[in-house]
């Protein structure tokens, strides 16, 4: 083959390629809106927040409890991990000494890097067991939110410190030489200069939240219920799947597949959201 | 009162900041200590080969080590040329072509943000019924190649993108051909953004569980082939500290070598990186 | 005394034949070619004709299209996204925009040097072998012939023989472009466009390839841009003046060395030159 030749079948070759890899994500959508449809078409959607309960193999679908579940778990992992993610990010940026900054940077880059599996077993052996003898029974939803802080927080903290960077130094300086003290200029002037990175990371961490399973249903106890307080168990709807898909059949099976449309619409609304602020159309 | 306040202000939130470091530092601390502590005692080389027995309370984790690297090939096998393929063409083939690319991109956008018990969902949907692949290692791998997919294509373009352009300017005016100018200098070039995002890779693969629950399946045995069922390391460790009584001194073992796979390919990572940003600012 | 600024009325069109011997065929031609990037205009509507074995130089201020225009030549401008050419370039006779043609041989046929040195991030040899490997010489006595031959043409066999495997990148700037020109001359090309080959070096290095340039006269057809006006002074056979007033570069002036600098006709090259006098 002449070169030229060459190059032209070489951009064909990769053009199906990035084709083939684009499609994943449509594939997914259509196995999940097909795995679906069956359920959905027989009872209709609004049976999933109307029915009284969650027994599927008996014919009852309602998925509040555990959508509550999710967002509960999620709400309380994001308020945790929030302030504690942009302070690990400013402790490495403006407060740490040179070679704890460095130092601690790895340390979130190793936690990053951790399986969930691995969080959730630590929750299940160590901190279940603490809070249980606190306020029995242990795993519970103060147990998810817990874990959950703990894995997101590398997300927020790793895109604060992006968002950090990014911010001028002159900005910096200049407030120094105001005489406005550290907490006044990163108050005053960083945090706002980085504002739309930050809750770029925040949504992003959120996404993460909200899809994470393992973690999760290791300690949260996977009760279906509407939580009390912080010490009932729950069961949100990343469990359910895990808990339910190995066995479901028939309608079950197919209600699984809702949940799992219904986790992919919401990671992608974070997702999309987090693009739009992240390109400066919205602001946080 | 404002300017009284504010050292009073700065005091208050230099607490906060080094609490709120220690704290993350000291449950690190904590959970890695807990797992080296807990976990050490049972590590041995018998440990690491033999077979699990009693579903995995007592025997080693031979097969599980197997079966993850099993999954690990066929993830990497099927997710390198395609990652590699498609980074190659947005960065370098897309001048013609601007909306595909940009379709290309939004969508990688989301299947980096699919939660991974969704792909899960795709992967049994997908691979082990209409593919009619069953429980098997080739399922668990094809699904968790979807997953890694935008992250090695990142990394992989970032490289590309970092190679200077009179590489490419020089080579056209030589006449030599965009597929050898990619082969021969704009690759090689890029090679430690791709190395990075097949480390990133690996490093997310090895530690995916959800995505397997339904996939690669649960079978502790010693896998025959691709099409058997086998367990990740991952998928094993939940399965001790979740459904097995008495399984958690295992668990911890387990735990301890999947921490010990995942640090050193972090650290990894930071080094090349670190080492690839001098040699760029050096020259 | 510098003279007055120009009249906007300037005519290069009768320039030709006092660069060009009457039917004398040229190497490279140009005829009203225009280049634009979007909606900028940045060379406009020049015709030239380059003689062989000749060295002509494009000087000018910068921005003056000069490096765009020469791009046309081997049509590397078709890699800049977004710019457009018109007009009719020909090499050698070949009109080298015909659709289809061949843009391989072409770029082999015309060579080209950049302002900074770009080798590839390769070792010295493989510097050289790559691109004749890719032209389809492959017999392995020839190939090293080739890459010594090259290298002694531009007398840095002497400073690498004994490094030929360490990394280009590794030589001082001065060396890698002259590897650059190697590289170039290893194809055996009829013409070489050199886009200010010597700005990126130190003054020592600059005139080693500076000389150099020189001595490829005999064998090859040389475009080079340059910023030096007394480079373009000692080396070239003809000086190309291009000139954006406001607008898009033009070609003002086009005339033998000799008569470039002592009896310029147009007013800008008067006082471009005269600038080099004053």
């Amino acid at each position: 083959m002449s070169p030229s030749h060459r190059d032209r079948a070489l951009g064909w070759v990769l053009r199906a390629t990035a084709a083939l890899v684009a499609a994943i994500v449509v594939l997914i959508v259509a196995f999940l809106v097909v795995e679906s449809a069956g359920v959905l078409r027989k009872l209709g959607p609004l049976r999933f927040l109307t029915d009284p309960s969650w027994h599927p193999t008996s014919g009852s679908f309602d998925l509040t409890a555990m959508l509550l579940g999710s967002l509960l778990v999620t709400v309380g992992a994001v308020v945790l991990a929030t302030p504690a993610g942009v302070a690990s990010a400013l402790f490495c940026r403006y407060y740490a000494p040179a070679p704890l900054a460095k130092l601690y940077g790895r340390m979130i880059e190793v936690l990053a890097g951790i399986p969930s599996v691995i969080y959730g077993m630590w929750g299940l052996m160590v901190l279940v067991p603490l809070i249980g003898k606190w306020q029995p029974p242990g795993p519970s939803l103060l147990a998810a939110v817990l874990i959950l802080t703990l894995m997101i927080l590398p997300t927020i903290a790793l895109f604060s410190d992006a968002a950090l960077a990014k911010v001028p130094d002159r900005y910096v300086r200049g407030a120094a030489a105001l005489g406005l003290t550290r907490w006044a200029t990163l108050r005053g002037v960083v945090l706002p200069a980085a504002r739309s990175g930050l809750f770029t990371g925040v949504l992003l961490g959120m996404g993460r939240a909200i899809g994470e399973t393992m973690a999760v249903l290791m300690v949260c106890g996977n009760v279906v219920q509407t939580p009390g307080s912080l010490f009932d168990p729950i069961r949100p709807l990343t469990a359910n799947i895990a808990l339910e898909m190995g066995y479901a059949l028939g309608d079950h099976r197919s209600a699984l597949f809702v949940s799992g449309l219904v986790l992919m619409g919401m990671v992608v609304v974070l997702v999309g959201t987090a693009e739009l602020v992240s390109r400066g159309r919205l602001h946080g | 009162m404002a300017e009284r306040a504010q050292p009073w202000g700065d005091h208050v939130a230099a607490v906060f900041i080094w609490t709120a470091a220690a704290v993350v530092t000291s449950v690190f601390v904590w959970m890695l200590a807990d797992i080296v502590w807990n976990g050490a005692g049972q590590i041995s080389w018998e440990f690491l080969t033999a077979p699990t027995d009693d579903a995995g309370r007592a025997g080693g984790i031979g097969p599980i080590l197997v079966s993850t690297a099993m999954i690990l090939g066929v993830c990497m096998a099927v997710s390198v040329p395609l990652g590699v393929g498609t980074a190659v063409l947005l960065s370098e083939f897309t001048g013609t072509n601007v909306t595909f690319g940009r379709l290309v991109r939004r969508s990688l956008d989301v299947l980096a943000g699919v939660p991974s018990i969704v792909f899960g969902l795709f992967g049994n949907a997908f691979f082990c019924h209409v593919l009619g692949l069953g429980f098997s290692i080739l399922a668990g791998g094809l699904t968790l190649a979807c997953m890694v997919l935008p992250i090695l294509i990142r990394s992989t373009e970032a490289g590309l993108r970092a190679v200077p352009n009179e590489y490419r300017m020089g080579a056209a005016a030589l006449g030599i051909s965009r597929t050898s100018a990619l082969w021969h200098v704009l690759l090689p070039a890029a090679a430690p953004g791709i190395v990075v995002g097949l480390v990133l890779g690996v490093g997310r693969a090895i530690a995916e569980t959800a995505a397997l629950l339904f996939t690669s399946g649960y079978v502790d045995r010693m896998p025959g082939s691709l099409f058997d069922s086998g367990r990740s390391l991952s998928i094993h460790i939940y399965d001790l500290s979740m459904n097995v009584a008495g399984g958690s001194a295992n668990a911890y073992a387990s735990a301890l070598v999947l921490v010990a796979l995942l640090v050193p390919i972090n650290a990894g990572i930071s080094w090349v990186a670190d080492r690839w940003l001098h040699r760029r600012l050096v020259r | 005394m510098i003279p007055p600024a120009a009249p906007p009325a300037h005519t290069p069109a009768s320039t030709q034949s006092r660069v060009l011997a009457a039917g004398a065929r040229p190497m490279v031609e140009a005829q009203r070619v225009s280049v634009r990037y979007g909606k900028h205009v940045a060379v406009e509507d020049v015709t030239v004709s380059i003689g062989r074995q000749q060295i002509t130089a494009l000087v000018g201020p910068s921005g003056c299209g000069k490096t765009s225009f020469l791009g046309t030549l081997n049509r590397l401008s078709d890699l800049i996204p977004g710019c457009e050419v018109a007009g009719r370039v020909s090499v050698d006779g070949e009109d080298i925009r015909a659709r289809g043609f061949d843009l391989v041989g072409l770029r082999r046929r015309v060579g080209m040097i950049f302002q900074k040195p770009n080798p590839f991030p390769l070792s010295v040899r493989r510097n050289l072998e790559f691109p004749l490997r890719e032209h389809g010489v492959r017999d392995r006595a020839r190939v090293a012939e080739v890459v010594e031959q090259s290298l002694r043409n531009v007398g840095l066999w002497a400073e690498v023989k004994d490094r030929l495997d360490a990394p280009a990148l590794a030589l001082s700037g001065g060396q890698q472009q002259r590897l650059c020109i190697a590289r170039a001359l290893a194809l055996e090309p009829d013409v070489l466009l050199m886009d200010e080959p010597c700005s990126a070096l130190d003054p020592l290095s600059s005139g080693v390839v500076e000389d150099l340039i020189g001595q490829l006269r005999a064998q090859y057809t040389v475009l080079i841009v340059t910023h030096n006006l007394a480079q373009a002074r000692r080396i070239a056979d003809n000086v190309a003046l291009f000139w954006a007033q406001g607008g898009p570069g033009r070609l003002v002036e086009h005339a033998p060395t000799e008569a470039f600098f002592e009896s310029p006709r147009d007013p800008l090259t008067i006082a471009y030159v005269g600038g080099l006098r004053g």
